[in-house]
């Protein structure tokens, strides 16, 4: 296999508080191959967005990488310079947040933050980079782009913002983009229509996206492969189909069947007992281990790794361990 | 924006004519005009004369009318005390006031804004905590003391400046006499002005610093940097221009309390201004030269209020644009 475009090893994010130390991420490693969508799914506050900020380099201070690495195409990027990261930044990372209505500068055009990101990435003159501009929204399916570009984003609708949000950080034609929740703030109408955008404008150009949501219906449409966090840890990584088809993690088959289905009839839809720990009340062993149906003595105690299966997939938990089923 | 600008002046009139009105008021209720105005040796019949040829005896409409018609004209009529025209004096006056203003308006915004910035971007180094603790000082200090204290260093023990007055001044023009052109004028406008200056300065910097701390934490800030954008132009471009729209009010504000907070420091440095020239009013009840100045710091604040309104429009699209579509 050849290399991956982005690796992340072993990451840590940390969070230093008055009453001590919080681990945020907990040994995150994954990888998104070249051209790739990686959905990242979890509960609020499982540490998604904390990874799509750590990757970027725009943790909050007081959070801080605390080990680990991140590859991109085999430069390490988390021990940056904050200049040189600066430029990898929108030049090969783009990012798109979630809200599009306070993503935007309310007090420049469209044009204006559009060349202005062109420009800081790519060297072309200020005619070139409009006609970009006007060329990229265009692609975006923002309608007479080229006379749309000089309105300020409150001419634009929620829908339409999101557009030009994806526009500018796809405006220096990243290799990889980080799209954290894109549709969550948009009607359930445009949504279907934003991901498409983004999802083909990226197939076009190979640029891989991690895309992270906790709509498992956006996840099955447009990734290839899904990676579930559990209170900062990964539980299982694999092809989507497979994931959701035949989750094999305990916490993922309790995420998919609290999913509504067409296909089934249930009275009631299947819940997974009690509520994700706190950052600072993680149980010793399998964080999940006080909510699994399935826990055992070994669960209690240590913590599991990630375990290769076939088809590519990988999930932590003692129930897939071979050793430990022999014994 | 023609009929927004209409709107604003016909309220700027209605606020003159309130004003107008207290001004009048003066008149009729801050002691008697004749008796500071003639000595003890003239007579009854000759105070009667000198009431009724001052129009005293008028009712009170129509003196209130020939006020506002006169006022409109300029006209303030004479000062009890000089015995010159209102309007004369406060013009002769008034570039001192206006320069001193001017000066310490200017240095209180670019240290105000440059402090303000510097300390939210640098939060928790050792320079920020002693800008922000000096700046505590200068927000609870009463201008007088600052006056005072600045005096007391620079023109007493390290005798670098002067301590009163304006130093030489020249004419531009047939009136405006200004300090700014000679040595000694400019000289003598630093303390004075420093001492103006310096709580509008602290205000406009601790402003400035809460709301570009607020600005650094929006969503629209944290998409400019994850695109990759300096932070010359984060900071610069995108975050301090929306940090100016409060600002703008309040240093507009500012701006008409320096004018007419003046008097103080006008005192503190016998600066030749209209502040000092109202204080001497005051003491002796002339009644004319206090309603002009009621009148001079009103119209200074409506047509700053005009001025900040103005400046909205061109710092904030959103306004602009939200008054086009409402008529299209």
């Amino acid at each position: 296999m050849s290399q991956p475009l982005l690796s992340v090893r072993n990451l840590v994010v940390e969070f230093p508080t008055r009453r001590g130390i919080l681990r945020a991420l907990d040994h995150v490693s994954f990888d998104i191959a070249e051209g790739e969508v990686l959905g990242m799914v979890g509960e609020s506050g499982a540490g998604k967005s904390l990874t799509g900020a750590a990757i970027i380099g725009l943790l909050e201070p007081p959070g801080r990488v605390a080990s680990g690495e991140i590859w991109l195409r085999g430069e390490r990027i988390d021990t940056l310079p904050p200049e040189k990261m600066r430029r990898i930044r929108g030049r090969r990372i783009g990012m798109v947040f979630q809200d599009p209505l306070t993503s935007l500068n309310p007090l420049y055009t469209v044009a204006e933050q559009l060349i202005e990101t062109i420009r800081t990435h790519i060297d072309v003159s200020e005619k070139e980079a409009r006609k970009r501009a006007v060329a990229l929204l265009d692609r975006v399916g923002i309608p007479a782009a080229a006379r749309r570009i000089d309105d300020y984003p409150h001419h634009f609708s929620g829908g339409m913002r999101q557009r030009v949000v994806i526009a500018l950080a796809l405006a220096a034609e990243p290799e990889l983009v980080i799209a954290d929740e894109p549709t969550t703030a948009l009607d359930v109408s445009v949504q279907a229509q934003i991901i498409d955008v983004l999802k083909e404008i990226c197939a076009e150009r190979g640029a891989s996206v991690m895309l992270i949501t906790h709509d498992m219906g956006v996840i099955a449409e447009t990734a290839d492969r899904v990676a579930v966090l559990y209170a900062g840890r990964l539980a299982e990584i694999g092809p989507v189909r497979d994931v959701i088809q035949r989750a094999e993690h305990p916490y993922t088959a309790g995420l998919m069947g609290s999913i509504p289905t067409l296909t089934q009839t249930a009275d009631r839809l299947t819940q997974i007992p009690g509520s994700m720990p706190r950052l600072n009340a993680i149980p010793q062993g399998c964080a999940f281990n006080p909510r699994c149906p399935q826990v055992f003595e070994r669960c209690r105690i240590a913590r599991p790794d990630l375990i290769a299966r076939e088809g590519g997939r990988h999930v932590a938990c003692w129930l897939y361990d071979k050793e430990a089923s022999d014994v | 924006m023609i009929a927004f600008i209409l709107r604003r002046l016909v309220q700027s009139v209605i606020v003159m004519l309130a004003v107008a009105l207290v001004s009048f008021a003066l008149f009729r209720f801050v002691g008697d005009p004749i008796a500071s105005m003639v000595g003890q040796e003239v007579t009854l019949a000759e105070r009667a004369e000198i009431r009724e040829a001052l129009g005293l005896n008028d009712p009170f409409i129509v003196q209130f009318w020939n006020f506002i018609a006169r006022a409109a004209t300029g006209d303030f009529g004479i000062s009890y005390r000089l015995q010159q025209p209102v309007m004369e004096l406060i013009l002769s006056r008034l570039p001192a006031t206006l320069e001193l203003a001017l000066v310490s308006g200017i240095l209180a915004f670019a240290f105000g804004v440059g402090f303000g910035v510097y300390t939210a971007l640098r939060r928790g180094s050792w320079v920020s905590g002693t800008i922000m603790t000096v700046s505590l000082i200068g927000v609870s200090l009463p201008t007088f003391l600052i006056g005072v204290l600045l005096i007391w260093v620079f023109a007493v023990e390290l005798q670098w400046l002067p301590s009163f007055g304006r130093g030489e001044t020249v004419y531009i023009g047939n009136w405006w006499r200004t300090g700014l052109l000679t040595e000694s004028g400019r000289a003598s406008l630093i303390l004075p002005a420093i001492t103006l200056g310096l709580y509008q300065m602290t205000l406009i910097m601790r402003l400035v610093r809460a709301e570009m701390l607020e600005v650094l934490r929006t969503d629209y800030i944290k998409f400019a940097r994850a695109r990759g954008l300096s932070n010359r132009a984060v900071h610069f471009g995108h975050a301090l221009k929306n940090t100016l729209v409060p600002v703008i009010t309040i240093t507009g504000l500012q701006m008409g309390s320096i004018i007419a907070f003046s008097i103080i420091t006008e005192t503190v440095f016998q600066w030749p201004g209209v502040g000092a020239l109202f204080i001497r009013s005051v003491q002796f009840v002339d009644v004319p030269v206090m309603a002009a100045y009621l009148m001079l710091i009103a119209l200074v604040f409506v047509v700053i209020n005009l001025i900040v309104d103005l400046l909205y429009y061109a710092v904030d699209p959103r306004l602009r644009v939200d008054r086009a579509n409402a008529k299209s």
